[in-house]
């Protein structure tokens, strides 16, 4: 048990604890920007090669600012590689034009393609990575109350949250507790015990749903989350959060416009 | 704050699908204010009756009566308001992202909103020693921390009779002594689930001992704990070298 508390939860593990003008701005003011930029930068023509750089610029400021050491960021970033993966893929199956680089003839539609991949979705993530390290979960989920997102839809999302954590510290102590007993699965033909147990996981978790909700009921729950909104975002918070998007689309126009 | 007295008559419950009925007709009255002990060997029927105490389990058989409230369908709201229960297990009872926002449920849920409702969570979290805790995440914190919140949780919706399902168990001596200075200085009608004897003869002047599903022995906690035979007949014992006529 508390091996599994020292590993602290899986869902409020991406926060990194720092004091910065981007961890103290209200989470729906970040989630506006973070929604604006990512879709201004997935507008924005491949071809417009500066407007990236723009980006990139803009968003690394902002990483500058909010205090998440950048090596933090950039292993985070490794959640882009199967994209990276894919995308190198295409110049060597693309057709039409051919180019030669280094002797190997590429498809230039397909170079275009796999820049395309790797410039939108290296910025998209490094956004969500800030958002992610500069807002607790609780405070994502307040901030999209706020944006009128339904209550239902935001308490499914936090109960997910909630139960993914106490899932996987379930599974934590069910496997322990085989290691105690000398189960140590290396190869295929030894999972059966964890298949079997995939089964009372499910059991364990729904009884526990269970409970939770008749707890919830002998507080007055009576199918409605109650608002619990504080501290809604202020001008102050809506102006610094704007100048990322703004910043963006700017670029996005005249990129479009030349 | 007020108490409440608890009345309770023939209460019976089989659970579905069961042969077995897990409460046999129980019989309790509770004045206002009283603390008392609810002991019982494992599968006995306390979780099961406590469970009844807020409508949590579907009246069968029987009548139980909180203060002036007869449990019912139409009074099941007041009567859960009334009624604070702790579970036994404090992962079920915290479910919200934060402290604040757990303590919050229950008096958000009774139309309790903006400053007054700040003003009660904060008060609630001192009250039990955990207001240093306010901005946490429930589920990370230690079994005693994860208690007392649970308990904050019920008390910020002005309890008439609080009940509490084991609250001793996983808590260091320290925090098990933190809890009996907490519970004896509310004013509620308590009602408490324990297998720790000792615990329960230093705050509750009253023990209940239900066995099979019946109260088998009500009287003062002293008594009971020194009837030997009673005991043994019941699977109950007391700590090694433990005298509870010299405490
Ligand atoms: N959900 C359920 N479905 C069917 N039977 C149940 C259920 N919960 C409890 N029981 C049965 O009802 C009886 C009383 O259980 P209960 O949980 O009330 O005991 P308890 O006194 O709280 O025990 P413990 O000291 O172990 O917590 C037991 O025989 C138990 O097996
Ligand atoms: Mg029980």
């Amino acid at each position: 048990m508390s091996g599994a508390h020292a590993h602290g939860s899986a869902v409020d593990s991406l926060f990194v604890e720092a004091e910065s003008a981007v961890h103290g701005l209200a989470p729906e003011a970040k989630l506006v920007a973070l929604v604006g930029f990512v879709v201004a930068a997935a507008l924005t023509p491949r071809t417009s090669v500066w407007a990236f750089g723009v980006y990139a610029v803009a968003i690394w400021l902002v990483v500058f600012v909010s205090h998440v050491p950048v090596r933090v960021v950039l292993r985070r970033l490794a959640v882009i590689v199967p994209f990276v993966i894919f995308a190198v893929l295409i110049p060597f199956i693309g057709g039409g034009e051919q180019t030669q680089v280094l002797g190997v003839s590429l498809s230039v539609d397909g170079l275009w393609a796999m820049w395309n991949i790797l410039a939108k979705a290296s910025i998209g993530a490094t956004a969500s990575i800030v958002l992610s390290a500069t807002t607790r979960v609780p405070d994502v989920l307040t901030g999209l109350t706020r944006l009128r997102v339904p209550r239902v839809l935001v308490a499914i999302i936090a109960f997910m949250m909630r139960y993914l954590d106490l899932l996987v510290r379930q599974l934590g102590r069910m496997r322990t507790s085989m290691t105690a007993r000398c189960h140590d699965p290396r190869w295929l033909w030894q999972v059966k015990p964890i298949a079997s147990s995939a089964g009372a996981l499910f059991v364990r978790s729904y009884e526990r749903g269970e409970r939770v909700h008749q707890a919830m009921l002998a507080r007055g729950y009576t199918g409605t989350m109650p608002t619990l909104d504080r501290r809604p975002a202020t001008a102050v918070d809506w102006s610094r959060a704007a100048s990322l998007p703004l910043v963006a689309v700017v670029t996005l126009i005249v990129a479009v416009v030349l | 704050m007020s108490c409440a007295p608890l009345s309770v008559s023939q209460l019976r419950f089989t659970y579905p699908g069961e042969h077995h009925a897990a409460l046999d007709g129980i019989d309790l009255e509770v004045t206002a204010g009283e603390r008392v002990a609810l002991l019982g060997p494992n599968g006995s029927g306390k979780t099961t009756f406590v469970m009844h105490l807020n409508g949590l389990l579907e009246l069968q058989n029987g009548a139980i009566t909180i203060g002036d409230l007869v449990m019912s369908e139409d009074n099941l709201r007041e009567i859960r308001r009334r009624v604070g229960a702790v579970f036994q297990d404090a992962d079920d009872q915290l479910f919200m992202p934060t402290v604040r926002d757990d303590v919050a449920f229950g008096p958000a849920n009774l139309g309790v909103a903006g400053d007054e409702l700040d003003r009660l969570v904060v008060e609630t979290l001192e009250r039990v020693g955990a207001g240093a805790l306010i901005d946490r995440s429930p589920h990370h914190l230690s079994g005693g921390e994860k208690r007392r919140v649970a308990i904050a949780t019920v008390l910020s919706m002005s309890p008439h009779l609080l009940v509490l399902d084991e609250p001793t168990s996983g808590l260091d001596p320290a925090g098990r002594r933190e809890l009996i200075d907490l519970l004896v200085s509310l004013p509620q009608t308590q009602m408490i689930v324990t297998h720790d004897l000792p615990f329960a003869l230093q705050i509750c002047p009253r023990s209940v001992i239900i066995s099979g599903g019946r109260v088998v022995a009500d009287g003062p906690t002293r008594e009971l704990l020194a009837d030997t035979a009673l005991l043994a007949q019941h699977r109950l014992e007391l700590p090694f070298g433990f005298d509870p006529t010299r405490v």
